[in-house]
């Protein structure tokens, strides 16, 4: 189960440069939430401070009662075992050889047994679709491949919260869909707290459950999906729809005089696009985190641009959520948008039993 | 902060007058007179609270002393054979022509034993065992395995640092005991086959200018040069940054603070011993 992480006023920076101040949010238990932010403002430090890695000027991070930034130094090392953090290129043990690097953990933190490590490890590594690969050394494989087993890494000792890195830097576009669905199921089933951090503009607009935004060394908005992407505020809408129109320029911001012939010339950044359905767990399990579509818009009173909810085989999921939740909690089959295209191929082998101990 | 050293330079951004040019030139100093140290004691101190922790890291431990002895042994002797033989051939030349042939022996003890073996010892430490200490840990902080070891809950300074820098003293003690050994061999060669001297003679001297003591405190300045060599190896690789490059930085900053460092401890070290244990007269 996971846990609700509260971040309280976080100001950080490095000698006199302000990386981002006054950043406050909570990341909702077992939800899945993004931040994104224009490259250099600082989401991979964000994720250091979380983890306890960097230490901030000011804040709180709070993680249950702990804040987490001035516990003693044994109390952190306790309270990173509740982490599972997937690093940009995965951070794995160069002179160990892939199953070594996964039982890692488990060797020092748990006393199980070899054979116990080794079921658990291969588990980790058929799920991120390792296998046959145990003995190679970190050098000797591709980014993607130290990207999956980095986070297998991270997932075996049960984290209840998982910090990932830019998932898909370096990730050609089906693997990171396939990644992406890994990241739904894995939530699904363990149902940790999730914070991705990422770039990558379909990531966002389809994966988390609340999405966050860094701008200009600020939190600029945080809030459930359907917020952001319905949200008229220029830079967001700009980066969900990585459009050149918006206030983010190309080195940091615009100057006012490149905005106003922007607004002169009746450039903006055009119609919000539709807020396409998250993925549905390929087990047919149903995430307790996962927010009703539509449910946010209609809470607000704020009408989704046209076609928003409809996946590929044109089913409106405002419609289909109650169906769908009523047939899962029942035990049947049935196919969510995630089986749909790349990820629907092999993955069931992968899943584990619905209320089975799985992880 | 749990590992002192690590991300060294994150300090809160504090606002100064002044031109740039004097604010750079008055952070530079500040730096290196006072932040550096200062976590450099700080990494020192944690490291020696780490090395209390259970379980030892007896694997990395025996690991670390092999891939030691590996660098520096086949170097350590081939530098050390010449020396005594050029300290034979310098000081028995001058001997000589006083008319003291017989008490080359007798500088070999002051040369070798007391001076040379630990100063030679320091050479290789820093030189090779240090810098190859400081490329690995360093490029483990830029691969993020530091942090991502840290994340995992373990200590970087336990599970890597501590056995890193007992490794390096336990090796050292014995470089230190292989220097004098070859050296004196070497120097009572040349006097021998090369001088023309008298074995007789020169075990004499030897033994009339030889003491305990000496042979003991080169073992001590060897064991400290180990351990500081170790710690700085250590603190510049957990500091590294900037890619590749940065590792190369971290490398060579290891050798030449090590050497500094190596330099000053004989130096006080020597001048102690001098005042607690005297000389053995002939």
């Amino acid at each position: 189960m996971g846990v609700e992480i509260r971040v309280e006023g976080l100001t950080k920076s490095f000698g006199r440069q302000m990386i981002w101040q006054d950043v406050s949010l909570s990341l909702p238990a077992g939800e899945i939430s993004v931040l994104l932010g224009p490259s250099g403002t600082g989401k991979s430090v964000f994720l250091k401070t979380l983890v306890g890695l960097l230490k901030p000027d000011r804040g709180h991070i709070w993680i249950g009662d702990r804040d987490l930034p001035y516990l003693p130094e044994h109390q952190l090392y306790e309270t990173r075992k509740l982490f599972g953090v997937l690093f940009q290129d995965g951070a794995l043990f160069g002179s160990m050889n892939l199953f070594d690097n996964i039982a890692f953990p488990l060797r020092e933190h748990t006393k199980k047994s070899e054979s116990e490590v080794k079921r658990i490890v291969m588990e980790k590594m058929d799920l991120v679709g390792l296998i046959g690969a145990e003995h190679k050394l970190p050098g000797e494989i591709s980014g993607g491949m130290k990207k999956r087993a980095g986070l297998a890494r991270a997932l075996v000792l049960d984290p209840e919260i998982l910090l990932i890195d830019e998932p898909d830097s370096g990730l050609d576009p089906v693997r990171t869909a396939f990644l992406n669905q890994v990241f739904i199921d894995l939530n699904a089933q363990i149902n940790a707290t999730f914070l991705i951090v990422t770039h990558d503009i379909n990531t966002a607009r389809t994966i988390p459950d609340n999405i966050g935004l860094l701008y200009r060394r600020e939190l600029a908005m945080f809030g459930p999906r359907e917020m952001l992407l319905t949200s008229e505020e220029p830079v967001v809408r700009q980066f969900l729809n990585a459009s050149r129109i918006g206030p983010i320029g190309m080195s940091e911001e615009k100057d006012i005089s490149e905005l106003e012939a922007e607004a002169n010339m009746g450039l903006d950044a055009g119609k919000l696009p539709p807020v396409p359905p998250q993925p549905m767990p390929t087990d047919g399990r149903v995430r307790p985190g996962q927010h009703p579509p539509g449910a946010w818009c209609a809470a607000h009173g704020v009408t989704p641009p046209p076609g928003s909810f409809i996946d590929e085989l044109g089913r409106n999921w405002v419609e289909e959520w109650p169906r769908y939740v009523a047939t899962m909690s029942a035990g049947a089959p049935a196919g969510g948008p995630g089986h749909d295209g790349p990820d629907g191929q092999g993955r069931g082998r992968h899943a584990a039993q619905p209320g089975g101990a799985g992880y | 902060m749990s590992t002192p050293g690590i991300g060294a330079d994150q300090r809160e951004g504090t606002k100064k007058s002044g031109s740039p040019t004097f604010r750079k030139i008055s952070d530079g100093a500040t730096n290196v007179a006072i932040r550096e140290p200062g976590r450099f004691f700080a990494l020192v101190l944690d490291t020696f609270r780490a090395m209390f922790q259970r379980p030892f890291q007896w694997r990395e431990f025996i690991q670390q002393s092999w891939f030691i002895v590996s660098v520096t042994v086949i170097p350590t002797m081939l530098v050390a054979i010449p020396f005594g033989g050029i300290l034979s051939l310098q000081v028995g030349g001058l001997i000589r022509q006083l008319g003291a042939q017989s008490y080359t022996g007798a500088t070999a003890v002051v040369a070798i034993v007391r001076e040379a073996s630990p100063l030679v010892t320091s050479l290789l430490v820093a030189g090779a065992a240090g810098s190859a200490m400081c490329a690995d840990i360093g490029s483990r902080k830029i691969r993020e395995e530091i942090d991502a070891m840290e994340v995992l809950g373990i200590n970087p300074l336990h599970r890597l640092v501590v056995p890193r820098m007992l490794a390096c003293a336990f090796v050292a003690l014995f470089l230190n005991g292989l220097v004098s050994v070859v050296g004196l061999l070497g120097g009572y060669i040349f006097n021998v086959v090369l001088q023309d001297g008298t074995p007789g003679a020169y075990l004499a001297s030897f033994n009339a200018m030889a003491q305990l003591p000496d042979l003991l405190q080169a073992e001590f300045k060897a064991f400290v040069f180990g351990i500081t060599a170790g710690l700085v190896a250590a603190y510049k690789g957990l500091n590294a940054k900037g890619g590749p490059k940065g590792v190369g930085d971290a490398v060579n900053q290891t050798v030449v603070i090590t050497f500094m460092l190596l330099f000053l401890e004989n130096f006080v070290i020597s001048a102690l011993y001098f005042q607690f244990v005297p000389s053995k007269g002939m």
